[in-house]
Protein backbone atom coordinates (compact mmCIF):
# COMPACT_ATOMS: atom_id res chain seq x y z
CA UNK A 1 0.00 0.00 0.00
CA UNK A 2 2.75 2.22 0.70
CA UNK A 3 4.60 1.44 -2.22
CA UNK A 4 1.82 2.27 -4.46
CA UNK A 5 1.39 5.73 -3.14
CA UNK A 6 5.15 5.99 -2.86
CA UNK A 7 5.17 5.06 -6.76
CA UNK A 8 1.79 7.58 -7.44
CA UNK A 9 3.40 10.55 -5.26
CA UNK A 10 6.62 9.72 -7.39
CA UNK A 11 5.44 9.42 -10.87
CA UNK A 12 2.53 12.64 -10.27
CA UNK A 13 3.79 14.15 -13.43
CA UNK A 14 3.67 10.98 -15.57
CA UNK A 15 -0.02 9.87 -14.36
CA UNK A 16 -0.87 13.63 -15.15
CA UNK A 17 0.19 13.65 -18.60
CA UNK A 18 -1.34 10.03 -19.32
CA UNK A 19 -4.39 11.01 -17.82
CA UNK A 20 -4.60 14.41 -20.04
CA UNK A 21 -4.04 11.65 -23.33
CA UNK A 22 -6.96 9.57 -21.95
CA UNK A 23 -9.08 12.31 -21.52
CA UNK A 24 -8.46 13.84 -25.18
CA UNK A 25 -8.42 9.87 -26.82
CA UNK A 26 -11.66 9.37 -24.92
CA UNK A 27 -12.74 13.64 -25.74
CA UNK A 28 -12.52 12.99 -29.18
CA UNK A 29 -14.22 9.92 -29.57
CA UNK A 30 -17.13 10.81 -27.90
CA UNK A 31 -17.96 14.31 -29.36
CA UNK A 32 -17.38 12.53 -32.71
CA UNK A 33 -19.66 9.30 -32.15
CA UNK A 34 -22.27 11.56 -30.83
CA UNK A 35 -22.05 13.90 -34.00
CA UNK A 36 -22.72 10.70 -36.01
CA UNK A 37 -24.94 8.62 -33.52
CA UNK A 38 -27.45 11.60 -32.27
CA UNK A 39 -28.57 12.39 -35.74
CA UNK A 40 -28.54 8.93 -37.05
CA UNK A 41 -30.55 7.58 -34.18
CA UNK A 42 -32.98 10.75 -35.36
CA UNK A 43 -33.08 9.05 -38.95
CA UNK A 44 -33.85 5.92 -37.70
CA UNK A 45 -37.08 7.14 -35.73
CA UNK A 46 -38.33 7.47 -39.54
CA UNK A 47 -37.58 3.99 -40.89
CA UNK A 48 -38.40 1.33 -38.91
CA UNK A 49 -37.15 -1.14 -40.78
CA UNK A 50 -33.54 0.27 -40.93
CA UNK A 51 -33.73 0.93 -37.60
CA UNK A 52 -33.30 -2.89 -36.82
CA UNK A 53 -30.72 -3.56 -38.99
CA UNK A 54 -28.72 -0.55 -37.42
CA UNK A 55 -29.22 -1.41 -33.82
CA UNK A 56 -28.27 -4.76 -34.78
CA UNK A 57 -24.94 -4.05 -36.13
CA UNK A 58 -24.67 -1.87 -33.38
CA UNK A 59 -25.18 -4.26 -30.69
CA UNK A 60 -22.64 -7.08 -32.58
CA UNK A 61 -20.40 -4.31 -32.92
CA UNK A 62 -19.55 -3.74 -28.78
CA UNK A 63 -19.65 -7.93 -28.80
CA UNK A 64 -16.28 -7.76 -30.49
CA UNK A 65 -13.32 -7.79 -28.11
CA UNK A 66 -11.63 -4.62 -28.14
CA UNK A 67 -8.28 -5.84 -28.45
CA UNK A 68 -9.27 -8.13 -31.46
CA UNK A 69 -10.90 -4.50 -33.18
CA UNK A 70 -7.95 -2.85 -32.56
CA UNK A 71 -5.99 -6.44 -34.56
CA UNK A 72 -8.19 -6.00 -37.26
CA UNK A 73 -7.84 -2.28 -37.86
CA UNK A 74 -4.22 -2.53 -37.84
CA UNK A 75 -4.04 -4.38 -41.55
CA UNK A 76 -6.93 -1.82 -42.98
CA UNK A 77 -5.59 1.18 -41.33
CA UNK A 78 -1.78 0.53 -42.70
CA UNK A 79 -2.98 1.61 -46.27
CA UNK A 80 -2.93 4.82 -44.65
CA UNK A 81 0.21 4.69 -42.56
CA UNK A 82 -1.71 5.09 -39.57
CA UNK A 83 -1.75 1.03 -38.07
CA UNK A 84 -0.90 1.98 -34.66
CA UNK A 85 -1.57 4.40 -32.78
CA UNK A 86 -4.38 7.45 -32.00
CA UNK A 87 -6.28 7.30 -35.30
CA UNK A 88 -7.16 3.18 -34.88
CA UNK A 89 -7.86 4.07 -31.15
CA UNK A 90 -9.99 7.21 -31.60
CA UNK A 91 -11.87 5.02 -34.62
CA UNK A 92 -12.36 1.91 -32.52
CA UNK A 93 -13.75 4.16 -29.68
CA UNK A 94 -16.36 5.64 -31.58
CA UNK A 95 -17.69 2.26 -32.91
CA UNK A 96 -17.78 1.30 -29.36
CA UNK A 97 -20.24 4.64 -28.42
CA UNK A 98 -22.75 3.90 -31.33
CA UNK A 99 -24.17 1.39 -29.59
CA UNK A 100 -25.60 3.13 -27.07
CA UNK A 101 -26.11 6.65 -28.71
CA UNK A 102 -28.24 5.51 -31.13
CA UNK A 103 -29.65 3.20 -29.07
CA UNK A 104 -30.69 5.70 -26.53
CA UNK A 105 -31.66 8.34 -28.99
CA UNK A 106 -34.12 6.55 -31.04
CA UNK A 107 -35.33 5.07 -27.64
CA UNK A 108 -35.90 8.76 -26.26
CA UNK A 109 -37.01 9.78 -29.62
CA UNK A 110 -39.68 7.27 -30.10
CA UNK A 111 -40.85 7.58 -26.57
CA UNK A 112 -41.82 11.32 -26.43
CA UNK A 113 -45.52 11.13 -25.94
CA UNK A 114 -47.19 10.39 -28.66
CA UNK A 115 -50.36 13.32 -27.84
CA UNK A 116 -47.59 15.43 -27.11
CA UNK A 117 -46.37 15.18 -30.82
CA UNK A 118 -49.78 15.45 -32.57
CA UNK A 119 -50.39 18.37 -30.60
CA UNK A 120 -46.99 19.58 -32.48
CA UNK A 121 -47.96 18.62 -35.61
CA UNK A 122 -51.59 19.69 -34.96
CA UNK A 123 -50.52 23.16 -34.28
CA UNK A 124 -48.72 23.94 -37.21
CA UNK A 125 -45.22 23.08 -36.55
CA UNK A 126 -42.87 21.64 -39.65
CA UNK A 127 -40.46 18.79 -39.28
CA UNK A 128 -37.57 20.05 -38.23
CA UNK A 129 -39.29 22.77 -35.70
CA UNK A 130 -41.40 19.53 -34.17
CA UNK A 131 -37.72 17.85 -33.36
CA UNK A 132 -36.13 21.14 -32.35
CA UNK A 133 -38.65 22.66 -30.39
CA UNK A 134 -40.54 19.33 -28.89
CA UNK A 135 -39.11 15.92 -29.16
CA UNK A 136 -35.38 16.52 -28.87
CA UNK A 137 -35.92 18.63 -25.48
CA UNK A 138 -38.26 15.61 -24.54
CA UNK A 139 -35.81 13.59 -25.32
CA UNK A 140 -32.54 14.64 -23.85
CA UNK A 141 -32.00 13.30 -20.17
CA UNK A 142 -31.96 9.14 -22.75
CA UNK A 143 -30.35 10.51 -24.40
CA UNK A 144 -27.69 11.65 -22.35
CA UNK A 145 -27.81 8.29 -20.36
CA UNK A 146 -26.41 7.13 -23.23
CA UNK A 147 -23.58 9.60 -23.85
CA UNK A 148 -22.37 9.23 -20.63
CA UNK A 149 -22.40 5.19 -20.93
CA UNK A 150 -20.46 5.91 -24.11
CA UNK A 151 -18.28 7.69 -22.00
CA UNK A 152 -17.70 5.46 -18.71
CA UNK A 153 -17.69 2.65 -21.35
CA UNK A 154 -14.82 3.79 -23.51
CA UNK A 155 -12.49 5.44 -20.29
CA UNK A 156 -12.28 0.99 -19.81
CA UNK A 157 -11.95 0.30 -23.35
CA UNK A 158 -9.25 3.50 -23.53
CA UNK A 159 -7.04 1.52 -21.15
CA UNK A 160 -6.23 -1.34 -24.02
CA UNK A 161 -5.62 1.00 -26.54
CA UNK A 162 -2.24 1.36 -25.09
CA UNK A 163 -1.43 -2.06 -26.41
CA UNK A 164 -1.47 -0.62 -30.13
CA UNK A 165 0.72 2.79 -29.00
CA UNK A 166 -1.86 5.29 -28.40
CA UNK A 167 -1.22 6.64 -24.87
CA UNK A 168 -2.87 7.11 -22.13
CA UNK A 169 -3.53 5.89 -18.49
CA UNK A 170 -3.27 1.87 -20.34
CA UNK A 171 0.34 2.36 -20.80
CA UNK A 172 0.94 1.86 -16.86
CA UNK A 173 -0.97 -1.50 -16.82
CA UNK A 174 0.84 -1.97 -20.15
CA UNK A 175 4.09 -1.65 -18.95
CA UNK A 176 3.57 -3.08 -15.63
CA UNK A 177 2.13 -6.32 -17.02
CA UNK A 178 5.57 -6.22 -19.27
CA UNK A 179 7.73 -5.83 -16.43
CA UNK A 180 6.33 -7.63 -13.60
CA UNK A 181 5.65 -4.39 -11.85
CA UNK A 182 2.40 -4.78 -9.79
CA UNK A 183 2.60 -1.57 -8.42
CA UNK A 184 2.76 0.31 -11.58
CA UNK A 185 0.00 -2.17 -13.11
CA UNK A 186 -2.44 -1.26 -10.04
CA UNK A 187 -1.62 2.38 -10.18
CA UNK A 188 -2.83 2.84 -13.80
CA UNK A 189 -5.87 0.64 -12.91
CA UNK A 190 -6.88 2.92 -9.95
CA UNK A 191 -6.11 6.25 -12.14
CA UNK A 192 -8.61 4.94 -14.63
CA UNK A 193 -11.38 3.96 -12.04
CA UNK A 194 -10.69 7.53 -10.62
CA UNK A 195 -11.29 9.01 -13.81
CA UNK A 196 -13.98 6.74 -14.49
CA UNK A 197 -15.85 8.14 -11.19
CA UNK A 198 -15.15 11.82 -11.40
CA UNK A 199 -16.02 11.81 -15.03
CA UNK A 200 -19.70 9.88 -14.59
CA UNK A 201 -20.27 12.55 -11.65
CA UNK A 202 -19.11 15.50 -13.59
CA UNK A 203 -21.62 14.05 -16.61
CA UNK A 204 -24.21 13.61 -14.05
CA UNK A 205 -24.35 17.13 -13.12
CA UNK A 206 -24.07 18.50 -16.59
CA UNK A 207 -27.05 15.73 -17.45
CA UNK A 208 -29.24 17.17 -14.73
CA UNK A 209 -28.19 21.21 -16.35
CA UNK A 210 -29.51 20.09 -20.00
CA UNK A 211 -32.75 18.33 -18.47
CA UNK A 212 -35.39 21.06 -19.70
CA UNK A 213 -36.93 22.48 -16.11
CA UNK A 214 -39.99 21.10 -16.99
CA UNK A 215 -39.26 17.74 -16.76
CA UNK A 216 -37.53 17.45 -13.59
CA UNK B 1 -67.84 28.57 -42.93
CA UNK B 2 -66.85 24.54 -43.52
CA UNK B 3 -68.23 22.72 -45.48
CA UNK B 4 -68.12 18.48 -45.72
CA UNK B 5 -69.04 17.83 -49.23
CA UNK B 6 -68.94 13.83 -50.08
CA UNK B 7 -66.05 13.10 -47.68
CA UNK B 8 -64.42 9.29 -47.61
CA UNK B 9 -61.80 8.15 -45.83
CA UNK B 10 -60.53 4.40 -46.00
CA UNK B 11 -57.49 3.31 -43.92
CA UNK B 12 -55.41 0.48 -45.45
CA UNK B 13 -57.60 0.47 -48.71
CA UNK B 14 -60.12 -1.68 -47.45
CA UNK B 15 -61.24 0.01 -44.12
CA UNK B 16 -63.91 2.64 -44.70
CA UNK B 17 -63.32 5.27 -41.52
CA UNK B 18 -65.53 7.66 -43.15
CA UNK B 19 -68.29 7.08 -45.29
CA UNK B 20 -69.68 9.79 -47.73
CA UNK B 21 -70.62 12.48 -45.20
CA UNK B 22 -71.71 15.93 -46.18
CA UNK B 23 -72.98 18.54 -44.28
CA UNK B 24 -72.71 22.59 -43.67
CA UNK B 25 -71.20 24.16 -40.72
CA UNK B 26 -71.80 28.13 -40.19
CA UNK B 27 -70.05 30.42 -39.11
CA UNK B 28 -69.16 30.91 -35.79
CA UNK B 29 -71.87 27.95 -34.34
CA UNK B 30 -70.20 24.80 -31.94
CA UNK B 31 -70.97 22.17 -34.08
CA UNK B 32 -70.72 18.35 -32.10
CA UNK B 33 -69.43 15.21 -33.80
CA UNK B 34 -71.14 12.67 -31.09
CA UNK B 35 -70.84 9.32 -31.40
CA UNK B 36 -69.83 5.90 -30.16
CA UNK B 37 -65.83 5.15 -30.29
CA UNK B 38 -64.64 3.94 -33.60
CA UNK B 39 -67.66 5.91 -35.02
CA UNK B 40 -65.66 8.22 -37.30
CA UNK B 41 -66.05 11.55 -35.30
CA UNK B 42 -62.42 11.99 -34.13
CA UNK B 43 -60.75 10.98 -37.87
CA UNK B 44 -63.56 13.26 -39.55
CA UNK B 45 -62.30 16.05 -37.19
CA UNK B 46 -58.62 15.54 -38.25
CA UNK B 47 -59.55 15.89 -41.68
CA UNK B 48 -60.24 19.24 -41.36
CA UNK B 49 -56.64 20.26 -40.64
CA UNK B 50 -55.00 17.29 -42.86
CA UNK B 51 -53.77 15.35 -39.73
CA UNK B 52 -55.50 12.61 -41.97
CA UNK B 53 -55.47 12.63 -45.58
CA UNK B 54 -59.14 12.76 -47.09
CA UNK B 55 -59.39 9.70 -49.36
CA UNK B 56 -62.32 10.73 -51.49
CA UNK B 57 -64.67 14.44 -51.83
CA UNK B 58 -63.44 17.56 -50.51
CA UNK B 59 -63.74 19.80 -47.58
CA UNK B 60 -63.36 23.31 -47.79
CA UNK B 61 -62.95 26.09 -45.14
CA UNK B 62 -63.82 29.70 -45.66
CA UNK B 63 -64.37 28.43 -49.64
CA UNK B 64 -60.65 27.10 -49.92
CA UNK B 65 -60.40 23.40 -50.32
CA UNK B 66 -57.83 22.24 -47.84
CA UNK B 67 -56.11 20.17 -49.78
CA UNK B 68 -55.57 23.37 -52.11
CA UNK B 69 -53.69 24.76 -48.69
CA UNK B 70 -50.06 24.05 -47.30
CA UNK B 71 -50.90 21.96 -44.14
CA UNK B 72 -48.68 23.98 -42.15
CA UNK B 73 -49.90 27.27 -43.23
CA UNK B 74 -53.70 24.96 -42.56
CA UNK B 75 -53.17 24.44 -38.87
CA UNK B 76 -51.46 27.17 -38.13
CA UNK B 77 -54.72 29.33 -38.86
CA UNK B 78 -56.68 26.22 -37.04
CA UNK B 79 -56.91 26.12 -33.68
CA UNK B 80 -56.55 22.35 -32.10
CA UNK B 81 -56.91 21.28 -28.71
CA UNK B 82 -57.01 17.47 -27.95
CA UNK B 83 -58.18 15.43 -24.72
CA UNK B 84 -54.67 15.03 -23.17
CA UNK B 85 -54.14 18.70 -22.84
CA UNK B 86 -51.02 17.71 -25.25
CA UNK B 87 -48.64 21.16 -23.43
CA UNK B 88 -45.30 20.65 -24.17
CA UNK B 89 -43.61 19.45 -21.17
CA UNK B 90 -40.24 21.47 -21.58
CA UNK B 91 -41.83 24.57 -22.51
CA UNK B 92 -43.85 27.18 -19.69
CA UNK B 93 -46.93 27.97 -19.35
CA UNK B 94 -45.85 31.72 -22.02
CA UNK B 95 -44.34 29.36 -24.24
CA UNK B 96 -46.69 27.19 -24.37
CA UNK B 97 -49.08 29.52 -24.98
CA UNK B 98 -47.64 31.52 -27.34
CA UNK B 99 -45.95 28.57 -29.59
CA UNK B 100 -48.19 29.21 -32.50
CA UNK B 101 -47.94 33.33 -32.22
CA UNK B 102 -43.56 31.96 -31.73
CA UNK B 103 -44.00 30.16 -35.22
CA UNK B 104 -45.79 33.19 -36.64
CA UNK B 105 -43.03 35.62 -35.81
CA UNK B 106 -44.95 38.20 -33.65
CA UNK B 107 -42.66 40.62 -32.02
CA UNK B 108 -42.49 40.15 -28.14
CA UNK B 109 -44.76 43.03 -27.68
CA UNK B 110 -47.61 41.71 -29.71
CA UNK B 111 -47.12 38.19 -27.51
CA UNK B 112 -47.20 39.32 -23.98
CA UNK B 113 -50.31 41.81 -24.81
CA UNK B 114 -52.09 38.16 -26.45
CA UNK B 115 -50.72 36.45 -23.65
CA UNK B 116 -52.29 38.58 -20.75
CA UNK B 117 -55.31 38.86 -23.22
CA UNK B 118 -56.03 35.13 -22.94
CA UNK B 119 -54.99 34.18 -19.49
CA UNK B 120 -57.83 36.42 -18.18
CA UNK B 121 -60.19 35.01 -20.34
CA UNK B 122 -59.44 31.76 -18.60
CA UNK B 123 -59.47 33.23 -15.37
CA UNK B 124 -55.91 32.77 -14.90
CA UNK B 125 -53.25 35.30 -12.92
CA UNK B 126 -50.85 35.92 -16.37
CA UNK B 127 -47.74 36.73 -13.94
CA UNK B 128 -48.27 33.91 -11.57
CA UNK B 129 -48.64 31.19 -14.17
CA UNK B 130 -46.11 32.51 -17.07
CA UNK B 131 -42.61 31.07 -15.66
CA UNK B 132 -44.47 27.74 -14.46
CA UNK B 133 -44.25 24.28 -16.15
CA UNK B 134 -47.33 22.35 -17.04
CA UNK B 135 -46.78 19.61 -14.38
CA UNK B 136 -47.23 22.01 -12.12
CA UNK B 137 -50.99 22.61 -12.85
CA UNK B 138 -53.82 21.07 -12.11
CA UNK B 139 -56.02 19.08 -14.86
CA UNK B 140 -58.64 21.75 -15.02
CA UNK B 141 -56.15 24.50 -15.06
CA UNK B 142 -53.68 22.60 -17.97
CA UNK B 143 -56.62 22.47 -20.30
CA UNK B 144 -57.70 25.75 -19.97
CA UNK B 145 -54.32 26.14 -20.89
CA UNK B 146 -54.62 24.22 -23.93
CA UNK B 147 -57.82 25.77 -25.35
CA UNK B 148 -55.71 29.45 -25.17
CA UNK B 149 -53.38 28.39 -26.38
CA UNK B 150 -55.33 27.38 -29.85
CA UNK B 151 -57.14 30.11 -29.31
CA UNK B 152 -53.53 32.28 -29.25
CA UNK B 153 -53.27 33.19 -32.93
CA UNK B 154 -56.90 33.91 -33.01
CA UNK B 155 -58.26 31.81 -35.42
CA UNK B 156 -61.50 31.66 -36.81
CA UNK B 157 -61.80 27.74 -36.52
CA UNK B 158 -61.31 25.76 -33.70
CA UNK B 159 -61.31 21.82 -33.74
CA UNK B 160 -61.34 20.34 -30.49
CA UNK B 161 -61.00 16.34 -29.74
CA UNK B 162 -62.70 15.66 -26.47
CA UNK B 163 -61.52 18.48 -25.03
CA UNK B 164 -63.16 17.76 -21.20
CA UNK B 165 -62.82 14.32 -21.39
CA UNK B 166 -60.45 13.27 -18.99
CA UNK B 167 -61.79 16.10 -16.48
CA UNK B 168 -63.63 15.04 -13.41
CA UNK B 169 -67.57 15.70 -14.00
CA UNK B 170 -67.33 18.98 -11.43
CA UNK B 171 -64.40 20.46 -13.29
CA UNK B 172 -65.60 19.40 -16.71
CA UNK B 173 -68.92 21.33 -15.84
CA UNK B 174 -67.29 24.08 -14.81
CA UNK B 175 -65.02 24.39 -18.11
CA UNK B 176 -68.08 24.00 -20.09
CA UNK B 177 -69.63 26.76 -18.94
CA UNK B 178 -66.67 28.78 -18.86
CA UNK B 179 -65.80 27.66 -22.34
CA UNK B 180 -69.08 28.69 -23.94
CA UNK B 181 -69.04 32.21 -21.98
CA UNK B 182 -65.89 32.61 -24.34
CA UNK B 183 -67.44 31.86 -26.88
CA UNK B 184 -70.01 34.19 -26.83
CA UNK B 185 -67.34 36.52 -26.54
CA UNK B 186 -65.03 35.50 -29.58
CA UNK B 187 -67.65 33.78 -31.62
CA UNK B 188 -65.33 31.06 -33.14
CA UNK B 189 -66.41 28.19 -35.78
CA UNK B 190 -65.63 25.18 -33.38
CA UNK B 191 -65.78 21.15 -34.29
CA UNK B 192 -65.88 19.56 -31.07
CA UNK B 193 -65.66 15.57 -31.03
CA UNK B 194 -67.51 13.77 -27.55
CA UNK B 195 -69.38 10.92 -26.71
CA UNK B 196 -71.28 12.11 -24.25
CA UNK B 197 -74.89 13.14 -25.00
CA UNK B 198 -75.18 15.57 -22.11
CA UNK B 199 -72.05 17.49 -23.63
CA UNK B 200 -73.52 17.91 -27.22
CA UNK B 201 -76.74 18.90 -25.99
CA UNK B 202 -75.43 21.22 -23.75
CA UNK B 203 -72.24 22.89 -25.91
CA UNK B 204 -73.57 22.29 -29.36
CA UNK B 205 -75.71 24.59 -31.74
CA UNK B 206 -75.57 21.55 -33.98
CA UNK B 207 -75.06 17.83 -33.15
CA UNK B 208 -73.68 15.85 -35.63
CA UNK B 209 -74.20 11.76 -34.57
CA UNK B 210 -71.99 9.13 -36.27
CA UNK B 211 -72.19 5.59 -36.29
CA UNK B 212 -69.93 3.14 -38.41
CA UNK B 213 -68.33 6.08 -39.98
CA UNK B 214 -72.12 7.41 -41.57
CA UNK B 215 -73.94 10.63 -40.25
CA UNK B 216 -77.03 9.66 -38.92
CA UNK B 217 -78.23 13.20 -38.16
CA UNK B 218 -77.32 16.39 -38.59
CA UNK B 219 -79.53 18.84 -36.56
CA UNK B 220 -80.07 21.43 -33.48
CA UNK B 221 -80.28 19.75 -30.41
CA UNK B 222 -83.31 20.04 -29.32
CA UNK B 223 -84.44 18.59 -33.08
CA UNK B 224 -82.30 15.78 -31.90
CA UNK B 225 -84.25 15.33 -28.76
CA UNK B 226 -87.93 15.83 -30.08
CA UNK B 227 -87.53 13.92 -33.65
CA UNK B 228 -84.28 11.34 -33.97
CA UNK B 229 -84.75 10.14 -37.51
CA UNK B 230 -83.58 6.36 -36.44
CA UNK B 231 -83.61 3.69 -34.03
CA UNK B 232 -79.70 4.42 -33.67
CA UNK B 233 -80.04 7.87 -32.79
CA UNK B 234 -83.08 7.52 -30.70
CA UNK B 235 -80.72 4.71 -28.40
CA UNK B 236 -78.13 7.08 -28.33
CA UNK B 237 -79.74 9.89 -27.38
CA UNK B 238 -81.30 7.86 -24.51
CA UNK B 239 -84.84 6.98 -22.80
CA UNK B 240 -84.47 10.66 -21.01
CA UNK B 241 -84.76 12.38 -23.85
CA UNK B 242 -87.91 14.48 -23.31
CA UNK B 243 -86.18 14.95 -19.89
CA UNK B 244 -83.01 16.58 -21.91
CA UNK B 245 -85.09 18.54 -24.05
CA UNK B 246 -86.50 20.12 -20.66
CA UNK B 247 -82.92 21.31 -20.17
CA UNK B 248 -82.62 23.09 -23.19
CA UNK B 249 -85.49 25.42 -22.48
CA UNK B 250 -85.96 28.07 -20.05
CA UNK B 251 -89.41 28.87 -17.06
CA UNK B 252 -88.79 31.78 -19.47
CA UNK B 253 -89.83 30.04 -22.96
CA UNK B 254 -92.61 28.36 -21.03
CA UNK B 255 -93.95 31.92 -20.00
CA UNK B 256 -93.99 32.51 -23.45
CA UNK B 257 -96.51 30.37 -24.14
CA UNK B 258 -98.66 29.27 -21.49
CA UNK B 259 -100.00 31.62 -18.95
CA UNK B 260 -99.10 31.28 -15.51
CA UNK B 261 -101.28 31.03 -12.29
CA UNK B 262 -101.45 33.19 -9.25
CA UNK B 263 -98.71 32.06 -6.48
CA UNK B 264 -100.90 31.10 -3.45
CA UNK B 265 -99.84 33.72 -0.56
CA UNK B 266 -100.10 30.75 1.90
CA UNK B 267 -98.64 26.89 2.10
CA UNK B 268 -95.00 26.19 2.59
CA UNK B 269 -95.23 23.66 -0.10
CA UNK B 270 -94.09 26.12 -2.32
CA UNK B 271 -90.15 27.02 -3.73
CA UNK B 272 -88.73 30.10 -5.94
CA UNK B 273 -86.40 30.15 -8.44
CA UNK B 274 -85.45 32.54 -11.09
CA UNK B 275 -87.28 33.03 -14.95
CA UNK B 276 -84.11 31.65 -16.36
CA UNK B 277 -83.51 28.29 -14.92
CA UNK B 278 -84.05 25.42 -17.57
CA UNK B 279 -87.21 23.38 -16.93
CA UNK B 280 -85.79 20.46 -16.23
CA UNK B 281 -83.86 21.86 -12.74
CA UNK B 282 -87.47 23.02 -12.29
CA UNK B 283 -88.93 19.71 -12.59
CA UNK B 284 -86.39 18.30 -10.33
CA UNK B 285 -87.14 21.00 -7.40
CA UNK B 286 -90.62 20.32 -7.99
CA UNK B 287 -89.92 16.65 -7.60
CA UNK B 288 -87.13 16.63 -5.23
CA UNK B 289 -88.45 19.13 -2.48
CA UNK B 290 -91.99 17.72 -2.59
CA UNK B 291 -93.52 21.06 -3.25
CA UNK B 292 -96.84 21.74 -5.84
CA UNK B 293 -95.93 24.94 -6.94
CA UNK B 294 -92.69 26.91 -8.16
CA UNK B 295 -93.00 30.51 -7.55
CA UNK B 296 -91.48 32.03 -10.54
CA UNK B 297 -89.46 35.49 -9.92
CA UNK B 298 -88.63 38.02 -12.45
CA UNK B 299 -86.89 41.18 -11.80
CA UNK B 300 -87.74 40.53 -8.00
CA UNK B 301 -90.87 40.17 -8.89
CA UNK B 302 -93.36 37.60 -8.65
CA UNK B 303 -94.91 36.71 -11.52
CA UNK B 304 -96.66 33.44 -10.83
CA UNK B 305 -96.61 30.02 -10.37
CA UNK B 306 -95.91 26.66 -11.89
CA UNK B 307 -96.63 23.31 -11.49
CA UNK B 308 -95.62 19.98 -12.70
CA UNK B 309 -98.89 19.64 -15.32
CA UNK B 310 -97.78 23.03 -16.86
CA UNK B 311 -94.36 21.84 -17.38
CA UNK B 312 -96.13 18.65 -19.42
CA UNK B 313 -98.69 20.51 -21.25
CA UNK B 314 -95.46 22.89 -22.50
CA UNK B 315 -93.25 19.27 -22.97
CA UNK B 316 -96.27 17.73 -25.00
CA UNK B 317 -97.57 21.02 -27.18
CA UNK B 318 -94.35 22.59 -28.27
CA UNK B 319 -90.90 20.01 -27.41
CA UNK B 320 -92.54 16.46 -28.41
Amino acid sequence: MQELWNYMVDNQAQIWTYTLEHIQLVGLAVVIAIAIGVPLGIYLTTNDYLAETVLQMANVMITIPSIALFGIMIPILSLIDQGIGFVPAVIALILYSQLPIIRNTYVAIKNVDPHIRDAAKGIGMNTMQKLRKVEIPNALPVIMAGVRQAVIMNIGIGAIAAFIGAGGLGVLINQGISRSNTTMVLAGAIAISILAIAVDLLLGLFQKKMTPKGLE
Amino acid sequence: MIDFNHVTKVFNEDIKAVNDISFHVPEGNIVVFLGPSGCGKTTTLRMVNRLESITEGTISVNGNHVNDLNPIELRRNIGYVIQHNGLFPNMTIEQNVMAVPDLLGWDRKKKKDRFHYLMDLVGLNPDEFRKRYPHELSGGQQQRIGIIRAMAADPPVMLMDEPFGALDPIIRSHIQNEFLQIQEEVQKTILFVSHDIDEAIKMGDKVAIFRDGSLMQYDAPDEILAHPTNDFVRKFVGKDRALKSLSLHSVQDLVNEQSLMQASETGKHRKTVFIDTNLKDALSILLNQEAEQLVIQSEEKTIGALTIHDIETYLHEKIM
